[in-house]
């Protein structure tokens, strides 16, 4: 290993890809977290990734255990997680065996060489040890003793050997943040904060945290090890935080609940991976005004949160593909009983349990179609972390408005991606503000809007409105039980009319990038946005004739959609499932639509996108 | 002279239903029970905007619309997630479930596992009639073991489950029992479960005269009754028969019960149990009694009172913060807790 002379002068990147990768007990996701804010407050762009095992332990050192977390952060517009990664840590030989192959030709691995023992590198397959055996001759190697430097750093504290291996990922941060110029100080309180029961803990890590950054600043290096300056990203006045999906659709709800002028949210749900971050984190605001609830299951989840909505709160629930299923019958008494509600679908692999911690957008067909009879609902869809927040409010808005219950569309991805978000001035947010029917006169249950043909929200405790309702049909003039043929058809006429009428209350759709009309429109919805909009700006600025037009609202459509896409030669929809809004799409509108699929469980990369939409022209 | 002042106009049994016709089978025991809880609604004086009733699937799930309070039909075997949102959404309603057998303990069982153990505010009522009546008189999970029904042509094979042990089990804190036609002892029974703040669970027997009539003829009959029944009061003997002739007490030697005779030539009355309605371990034997050895317990079997649960779950969002309605400029110290940076 070389030794260079020091100082050298740090080398400037506009935007720069780090994966951090290791067991699933060594605090990859932490690591990645604190980085991520440590960037965001330095004023870069950036998109997350973390990808993860669903084992919580899986056993140590197994690929299959491996747990990573992707950064991609930089002084220019970043709208992916990045394609290929530029710097790999990898803090045993698992996740090198599992991670390298992402990283770019002459992109830089960082080794812990105190994990990559010859029992680890037997449990990951590695015949010999790659990083002494040459087979990394086409990176960048940067080896140091994590392990021991951690160990001898911490030694003072008195931990047992485990909790001081535990402080490794710190001490890997710190270097890290050394090695981009970034402050550290954020991380230092929060651990303070975060171990404050135990201060000899926190004062290990950020013992770690600061000799990891030491060790960039004072060691004698390698030539590898470089420090980089990465320039603040060109942004709109204004102040910022970094946020994730789950807490922008959580600040959304609680954001819908006062534009509409409800008292309290009721959040039921049930434990599945990965909707229960929504569950955790509004379980932590109930100062905000939100009660929430673990139900006995999904089925209970969702019975709550109708309830709760009979009873004029605002009901959500949240959950992911399977509970999802599970939630059907319910949903199908809402729809019935026209009660006011939000259900948020993370979605994940499927079928079945599937792949519980990998992103995928195949419930679209389960939340447009996936009922028992004509059974419409308004499906939403977010496009990226800090959408979460508009879309959660539109959802309340819709909702309410509609007396209806409304999917919101996330995903693995967007529930744990973090992202930079301009905060909005709460008092310049959407209101609009619910009417409880008190007027006895001329009331029955279903009595309805004229325009909107939303029924009357009147709530149990209203004197004089006293009413019965249920699964069962209704009269359309009465509210009273009803099997008269023609009223059903009336009815369920009107359920349908009342769902396609959200088309004229909703901004018709525009295309995110390029013109209306033109060769190729690039069709997208949910979390591919970032990716699809990567490879249309790079197509445009290649000279291609490509629009972006990515869909937040799935049911109904926009009223214009139909027009907006028969004025393009090619419509190519990239989906993250086998073609459902492909074929809604092409069901619609007879367009010749064409699908571009991927269900490997994670995003969708540029460099794919890219090749397709040449590929078209 | 005493000047009595009329806030709310008294309501009769009769305000309380509602302008629906009935559609029960002729002679059907969900006639009584409507007509006690109606009684019982006016005896307590229910205010009929605040009164919600929930139902599943089934017979007895038709019960809210023939009542002129708030009423919620839902889904089969989901009442008690539905009346849990209710409760969690505004706890001041006075909110009643109607059940049954294969509602509330097939397709619900878990749903009323769990709304018992958590102690939601809410009046059960599971109207057992050991049977399917709405899909026409298949077995259901009370039927005892050999009943015949269209899905069981030789005879159910299947141990029945007991509604009150169940309700025991699952951790109810209270928990009666009461038939269809004993008019003023369902109403009383009503009265206590209502009384009750937290889970009550209440079995009525009830007869359904098409696909099971009959099923409680053991312990019901006029002839029967009297000698079958035990109706338990908190403080007093465990007495039954025309005349109190028999009573219970503990077999010597065992955690069992034993009918004995009662006075002379009996068993003097001090040796007779006393019920002690907030005694776990009595209420367990007394549910699990069955003619014709035994009596069948009626009455309130168990009642020990504890915070019921949307209680505190309030206490709790209180305790963080939670009351009144916030603006939306409030969203701003939600939003800008943990960091923020500006841009120029």
């Amino acid at each position: 290993m070389a030794i260079s002379t020091r100082p050298r002068a740090r080398q400037a990147r506009e935007s720069v890809v780090i994966r951090f990768a290791g067991d699933s007990g060594d605090g990859m996701q932490v690591t990645g977290s604190r980085f991520t804010v440590e960037a965001a407050l330095a004023g870069n762009d950036l998109t997350t990734f973390p990808d993860f095992p669903a084992e919580i332990r899986a056993p140590a050192g197994t690929t299959y255990g491996v747990s990573a977390f992707q950064i991609h952060f930089g002084g220019v517009d970043v709208t992916t997680p990045g394609d290929a990664v530029d710097v790999l840590v990898a803090m045993n030989p698992a996740a090198l065996k599992v991670d390298l192959k992402d990283l770019r030709v002459g992109g830089t691995v960082v080794v812990d060489t105190g994990a990559f023992t010859e029992r680890n590198l037997t449990k990951a397959g590695f015949p010999g040890n790659p990083v002494e055996d040459g087979s990394l001759a086409q990176y960048q190697v940067l080896t140091v003793d994590i392990t021991r430097l951690t160990v001898e750093t911490v030694k003072t504290f008195g931990l047992s050997t485990r909790e001081a291996h535990r402080c490794r990922n710190m001490w890997a941060l710190g270097l890290m943040l050394w090695m981009y110029g970034r402050d550290r100080q954020v991380t230092t309180d929060w651990l303070r904060r975060k171990f404050a029961d135990r201060p000899e803990l926190a004062q290990a890590n950020v013992a770690a945290l600061n000799a990891g950054h030491a060790f960039g600043e004072t060691a004698e290096m390698s030539e590898h090890l470089v420090g980089y300056t990465v320039g603040k990203a060109p942004a709109e006045p204004g102040r910022y935080r970094a946020v994730s999906g789950t807490e922008a659709i959580a600040w959304g709800l609680i954001a819908g609940m006062r534009g509409a002028g409800i008292e309290k949210m009721i959040f039921a749900g049930y434990p599945i991976t990965p909707a229960s971050l929504l569950l955790h984190t509004l379980a932590t605001l109930k100062a905000h005004g939100v009660i929430t609830f673990q139900a006995e299951d999904e089925i209970a989840a969702m019975g709550a949160v109708i309830g709760a909505a009979y009873a004029g709160a605002l009901g959500v629930t949240s959950s992911s593909g399977p509970g999802m299923a599970l939630k059907t019958e319910m949903l199908g008494l809402a729809i019935a009983t026209e009660l006011p509600l939000v259900v948020v679908d993370s979605q994940r692999a499927g079928p079945s349990t599937g792949m519980p911690t990998k992103a995928e957008q195949s419930d679209l067909f389960q939340a447009v179609h996936g009922r028992n009879a004509d059974a419409p609902l308004a499906v939403l869809a977010a496009a990226t972390a800090s959408d979460c927040f508009d879309v959660a409010i539109e959802a309340v808005r819709i909702a309410t408005k509609y007396m209806t219950p409304v999917i919101l569309l996330s995903d693995a991805y967007l529930a744990h991606a973090a992202e930079p978000w301009r905060l909005p001035d709460p008092s310049k947010l959407p209101r609009f503000p619910v009417h409880f029917r008190t007027d006895p006169a001329g009331f029955h249950p279903f009595v309805r809007d004229p325009v909107t043909l939303a029924r009357a929200w009147a709530v149990p405790g209203t004197p004089e409105l006293e009413h019965r309702i249920g699964g069962l049909e209704k009269d359309y003039d009465t509210g009273h039980i009803s099997y008269d043929p023609e009223n059903h058809a009336r009815m369920t006429r009107t359920r349908a009319a009342k769902i396609a009428g959200i088309a004229n209350d909703i901004p018709p759709q525009r295309a995110a990038l390029g013109n209306d009309h033109g060769a190729v429109a690039v069709v997208g919805w949910g979390s591919t946005y970032g990716a699809i909009h990567q490879a249309v700006r790079e197509a445009r600025d290649d000279g291609l004739d490509v629009s972006h037009i990515h869909l937040r609202y799935l049911n109904p459509f926009p009223a214009n959609l139909g027009d907006l896409l028969k004025r393009f030669d090619r419509v190519l929809v990239p989906e993250m499932n086998c073609g459902q809004l492909v074929q809604l799409l092409r069901a619609a509108y007879l367009v010749p639509a064409e699908g571009l699929n991927k269900v490997e469980g994670k995003p969708f990369k540029v460099a794919e996108l890219s090749a397709a939409i040449r590929a078209s022209i | 002279m005493t000047v009595t002042t009329i806030t709310d106009a008294e309501l009769a049994p009769k305000d309380y239903a509602s302008d629906q016709e009935v559609r029960w089978c002729p002679g059907c025991g969900d006639y009584a029970i409507l007509k006690a809880v109606q009684k019982a609604l006016a005896e307590l004086g229910a205010r009929r905007e605040r009164t919600v009733f929930v139902s599943g699937i089934g017979c007895a799930a038709r019960f809210p619309y023939y009542l002129s309070t708030y009423g919620f039909h839902t889904i089969h075997g989901r009442a008690p997630t539905i009346a849990t949102g209710i409760k969690l959404a505004n706890p001041e309603l006075d909110v009643w479930v109607i059940t049954g057998d294969g509602d509330g303990l097939s397709i619900g069982g878990n749903h009323m596992l769990h709304v018992l153990r958590r102690n939601v505010d809410l009046q059960i009522l599971l109207f057992n009639n050991e049977i399917y009546g709405l899909t026409k008189g298949q077995y259901s999970p009370t039927s005892r073991r050999g009943t015949h029904s269209p899905s069981t042509p030789q005879g159910s094979i299947e141990n029945p489950v007991s509604p009150c042990a169940f309700a025991l089990g699952a951790g109810g804190r209270f928990v009666g029992r009461a038939v269809d036609t004993q008019q003023a002892d369902l109403v009383a029974l009503l009265e206590r479960a209502h009384a009750h703040r937290g889970a009550s669970f209440v079995e009525v027997f009830q007869n359904c005269v098409v696909f099971n009539d009959g099923v409680f003829d053991s312990f019901t009959t006029k002839d029967a009754a009297p000698h079958a029944q035990l109706h338990v009061e908190h403080g007093k003997p465990l007495v039954f028969g025309p005349q109190g002739e028999r009573g219970l007490r503990l077999k010597p030697g065992t955690l069992a019960l034993e009918v004995v005779p009662v006075g002379k030539g009996g068993v003097p009355l001090e040796e007779i149990l006393v019920h002690d309605e907030t005694n776990r371990t009595l209420a367990q034997l007394l549910v699990g009694l069955e003619p014709p050895e035994f009596p069948m317990a009626l009455g309130v079997l168990y009642c020990a009172p504890a915070t019921s649960y949307e209680a505190d779950v309030y206490a709790q969002a209180r305790a963080a913060g939670f009351g009144g309605k916030r603006e939306l400029a409030d969203l701003g110290t939600l939003l800008t807790r943990d960091g923020t940076w500006t841009v120029e």
